[in-house]
C-alpha cells in the first residue's frame, strides 16, 4: 500500500493577483508519522498544505501522488486553522462526512458515538456545533477528519489559541492516529509542539523549501541559516 | 379618515359573518399563491444556490440578469403569459388560459427571479463560510447545494416570504391571465381592484384588510414553526 | 422535479369541471350587476356555467378572435359588424340596449344641462374647455365618445390638457372623474351602480344617439374547433326567450329600469 515518496511536486508555483506566494518548488514527501511544516509568517505554509491536499489550485507545475487522485482525495482530510463548523448538531457535523461516503445509519451512530466520547463531547451531541467553545470546535473539527479514517491527516495550527489541557488532548489524539497508520502533515507555531511530535520536519521561507530534514538532525543541526535564525527566535525578514 | 374607518368595519363584518364568497376568495387566493410559491422554491432555491457555489464564465451576467428580472413588471408577464397561452399562441392547446393554472404559471416567472436572487445572496455568505470544509471533503456539486440549502433554511425561509407576499399581493399578471372570473380566478386583489372600480371603496379596503391579515397570519405560522424547530433538536 | 411541477400544474388545471362557457362581456354589463342577476338563472334554467371576464369591447373582440372565449357580448355596432364579416363569429344577434349618460359636476359650469342633444352636450364642454374624461381604452363607450366628438366635427388632436383619456374601466374612469371633477360620457347603469358619485350628477341623457344596443356573438366554431358551440348556441337561446326580458326589463336600480330587452326571437 504505502509507497515513497508518496506525492511529489515538479516545478509548483501558486500565484496571486500576479505574485508568487509559493514555489517555484520541487519537494517530494515520504515516510510516515508526523511532518511538521515549520516557517515564519507568509512562508507559504498553509498554501503548501492546501496544495498537497488538492483545495488550492496550482498556477503552473504538478502535484502526484502514488496513487490515484481519486483514492489518494478519498484518503485524505484536513482541519482548517479555524474550524468550519456546519449550522447543524454537533452529531451532524461527526456524521457528515461519512453520510457523503454513503456509510450505513448503524455503523454512523457507532462511530459518532466513539467520537463524541473521545473528545468529551458525549453530553453535547445535540447542541449546536457553532455554539461550542473554541477549543471543543477545534476537537470536534479533528474528530470529523479522524471519524473518514483517513490515511493522510493535514492540520493548519491545530492547537493556535488553545490551552494547555486542549493541546494535550488534541496531540494526544494525533498520535494514536499515527500509531493507528496515519501519517499527519501539519504546520505549527509551537516550536515545543513540533518538538514533542514530529518525525520530518520542512523549513519553508518565502514560498521556497529552505530545509527538509528528520527532526533530530533538524531541531539539533539546522543548515540553512534561515532555520537556525528561525530556532532562535531571530526576526526574519 | 372615514373611508379607512368604514373599510374596517366593512373587513370585520366580512370576517365575522364568515361571508362564503370571501372564504371562496381567499382560499384561492392562497391556493393560487402557494402553489406558486413550492413550484418558484423549487427551481430558484437550487439556483441561486448554484449560482452562489459556481463560477463560470457568464456568472456575472447570469446574476445581473436575476437581479434586473426580480424588477420585472407584472403586467408585463401577465401580457406575456397570456400571449403564450392564447388560443392563438403557441401553448393554445393546452386550454389553460383563465384558469387558476395560468395564474401560478404567471406568479412563478414573477416571484422566480425575486426568490433566487434572495437566496444567491444569502447563499454567498454561507458558501464562504464553507466553502474549505465541502470542498475538502470532496463534495459533489448536487451534495453542496443540498448542504447549503439545508443548512440555510432559516434565511431562505426569507427569501421564501418575500416570494410570498409578492405574490399574494400582486394584481396586474393575475388580472389579465386569470380574467378575474367569479369563483374562478378571482382572488383578493383582483376583487379588490373589481370593487375599487365600482367604487364601492369600503368593500374594496375590506378586502384589503383580508388580505393584509392573511399575509400576516402566513408570515407568523412559518415564523413559529421556524422557532420551535429551534428550540429543538439541531 | 420537471415531473412535479407538471403534475401540479395538471392537478390545479383540471380543478374546473362542469359544463361552462366562457363569456367576454364588457364592464357595464358587469358594473351594472345585470350578470349577477342573469347568471345563477342561466345556471338554473340551462345548467350552464357562464364564467364572465369583464373586459372592455375592444380587448373582448380580441379574445373572440383567439378563439380565447366562446362568446362575446358587446356594444359596438361597427367592430360587431366587422366581426362577424371577418368570420370570427357565425353571426350577431342584439339582446338589449341600454342608454349612455353625460355625467358632469352637479354645478354644471360647461352649461351641459341647457343642451338639446349629445352632440350639443359635448360641443358645450369643448367651447367652456371644463375638464372631460374619456375613457381612452378601445372599449365600447369609448368608441361611442369617439363617434360623437366626429358628428361633432371636433377633432380629437386638438384638444387640449381639458381632454384626458385615463385609459381604463368605466368605474375607475368614474373614479377619476369624480376626483377631478369632470365630464364623462357613462352607461347608465354603471352610474347608478356606482358608489363614489361624490360631486357628480347625471346631467344630459335621452338622446335616441345615446342608445347603446348590446349585442351577442358566438365565436365561430369554424375558425376555432375547440369552442363550446353547442353551449353557446344554449346560451343564445336562453338570452332571447321570454324569461331573459322578464329578467332583463325587470332590472332596476333605485327604481330606474336600465336596460330594455330587444331581441328577436
Amino acid at each position: 500500500m504505502r509507497r515513497d515518496p508518496f506525492v511529489q511536486l515538479q516545478d509548483v508555483v501558486v500565484k496571486r493577483r500576479a505574485k508568487a506566494v509559493l514555489g517555484p518548488m520541487n519537494l517530494e514527501l515520504s515516510g510516515g508519522g508526523f511532518t511538521i511544516v515549520l516557517g515564519p509568517n507568509g512562508a507559504g505554509k498553509t498554501t503548501l498544505l492546501k496544495v498537497l491536499h488538492g483545495v488550492e489550485r496550482v498556477t503552473s507545475g504538478s502535484v502526484t501522488w502514488s496513487v490515484s487522485d481519486k483514492t489518494a482525495q478519498q484518503g485524505q482530510a484536513y482541519v482548517f486553522q479555524s474550524p468550519v463548523m456546519l449550522r447543524r448538531s454537533v452529531r451532524a457535523n461527526l456524521a457528515y462526512p461519512l453520510q457523503l461516503l454513503g456509510v450505513s445509519k448503524a455503523e454512523i451512530a457507532e462511530r459518532v458515538a466513539h467520537w463524541g466520547a473521545r473528545i468529551g463531547l458525549s453530553a453535547v451531541l445535540d447542541f449546536p456545533a457553532p455554539h461550542l467553545s473554541g477549543g471543543e470546535q477545534q476537537k470536534l473539527a479533528l474528530a470529523r477528519a479522524l471519524i473518514r479514517r483517513p490515511d493522510t491527516l493535514f492540520l493548519d495550527e491545530p492547537c493556535a489559541n488553545l490551552d494547555g489541557r486542549s493541546t494535550r488532548e488534541i496531540e494526544d489524539i494525533l498520535c494514536e492516529a499515527t500509531q493507528a497508520g496515519a501519517r499527519i502533515i501539519m504546520t505549527t507555531h509551537d516550536l515545543g509542539q513540533a518538538r514533542r511530535l514530529a518525525d520530518r520536519v520542512l523549513f519553508l521561507n518565502k514560498g521556497q523549501v529552505e530545509e527538509q530534514a528528520h527532526a533530530d538532525t533538524f531541531f539539533i543541526a539546522p543548515k540553512s541559516s534561515g532555520a537556525t535564525a528561525f530556532l532562535n527566535g531571530d526576526i526574519i525578514e | 379618515m372615514s373611508g379607512i374607518w368604514a373599510g374596517m368595519v366593512e373587513a370585520f363584518l366580512l370576517v365575522w359573518s364568515l361571508d362564503a364568497d370571501l372564504i371562496d376568495i381567499t382560499l384561492r387566493s392562497l391556493k393560487v399563491s402557494l402553489s406558486a410559491l413550492v413550484i418558484a422554491c423549487a427551481v430558484a432555491l437550487p439556483l441561486g444556490t448554484w449560482l452562489a457555489i459556481r463560477r463560470f464564465r457568464h456568472r456575472r451576467f447570469v446574476i445581473a440578469t436575476l437581479n434586473a428580472l426580480m424588477g420585472l413588471p407584472p403586467v408585463v408577464v401577465g401580457l406575456i403569459v397570456y400571449l403564450l397561452l392564447s388560443r392563438a399562441g403557441p401553448f393554445g392547446v393546452l386550454d389553460l388560459l383563465f384558469t387558476p393554472t395560468a395564474m401560478i404559471i404567471a406568479q412563478v416567472i414573477i416571484i422566480t427571479p425575486l426568490i433566487a436572487s434572495i437566496t444567491h445572496q444569502a447563499m454567498r455568505e454561507l458558501w464562504s463560510e464553507y466553502h474549505d470544509l465541502l470542498i475538502s471533503l470532496n463534495t459533489t456539486h448536487g451534495q453542496r447545494i443540498t448542504t447549503l440549502i439545508w443548512d440555510g433554511r432559516r434565511t431562505l425561509m426569507t427569501a421564501a416570504l418575500a416570494g410570498f407576499g409578492r405574490a399574494i399581493g400582486e394584481v396586474g399578471a393575475i388580472m389579465i391571465v386569470g380574467g378575474n372570473i367569479d369563483h374562478v380566478t378571482r382572488v383578493l386583489t383582483t376583487a379588490i381592484a373589481l370593487e375599487t372600480g365600482k367604487g364601492d371603496f369600503a368593500l374594496a379596503l375590506g378586502l384589503g384588510v383580508v388580505l393584509i391579515a392573511l399575509s400576516l397570519c402566513v408570515n407568523l405560522t412559518i415564523h413559529s414553526l421556524s422557532r420551535t424547530e429551534r428550540e429543538g433538536r439541531w | 422535479m420537471i415531473r412535479a411541477i407538471l403534475f401540479a400544474l395538471i392537478c390545479a388545471g383540471t380543478a374546473i369541471q362542469a359544463e361552462t362557457l366562457r363569456l367576454a362581456a364588457t364592464t357595464s354589463f358587469n358594473n351594472s350587476g345585470l350578470s349577477d342577476a342573469l347568471l345563477p338563472v342561466i345556471a338554473q334554467d340551462i345548467g350552464l356555467d357562464v364564467q364572465l371576464l369583464v373586459v372592455g369591447t375592444g380587448q373582448a373582440l380580441r379574445l373572440g378572435q383567439s378563439g380565447d372565449v366562446d362568446a362575446i357580448l358587446v356594444h359596438s355596432k361597427e367592430a360587431e359588424l366587422a366581426f362577424v364579416e371577418a368570420g370570427y363569429a357565425s353571426h350577431r344577434r342584439e339582446i338589449m340596449y341600454n342608454d349612455f349618460v353625460v355625467i358632469g359636476p352637479s354645478d354644471d359650469p360647461a352649461q351641459v344641462m341647457a343642451a338639446t342633444s349629445a352632440i350639443e352636450a359635448l360641443l358645450r364642454i369643448a367651447a367652456a374647455q371644463s375638464t372631460f374624461v374619456s375613457r381612452g381604452d378601445d372599449s365600447g363607450t369609448h368608441r361611442k365618445e369617439l363617434s360623437l366628438w366626429a358628428a361633432a366635427g371636433s377633432d380629437r388632436v386638438e384638444f387640449t390638457s381639458w381632454y384626458r383619456e385615463v385609459g381604463a374601466g368605466m368605474g375607475a374612469s368614474l373614479n377619476s372623474a369624480s376626483a377631478m371633477k369632470a365630464y364623462i360620457l357613462a352607461d347608465r347603469a354603471s352610474w347608478l351602480n356606482f358608489g363614489n358619485k361624490g360631486d357628480l350628477a347625471l346631467l344630459f341623457s335621452g338622446d335616441p344617439v345615446l342608445f347603446n344596443q348590446y349585442a351577442y356573438l358566438p365565436v365561430s366554431a369554424e375558425r376555432h374547433a375547440h369552442v363550446k358551440a353547442q353551449a353557446a348556441w344554449n346560451l343564445e337561446k336562453w338570452l332571447v326567450s321570454p324569461r331573459a326580458e322578464s329578467i332583463i326589463n325587470g332590472y332596476e336600480i333605485g327604481g330606474e329600469a336600465l336596460f330594455v330587452f330587444n331581441a328577436r326571437p
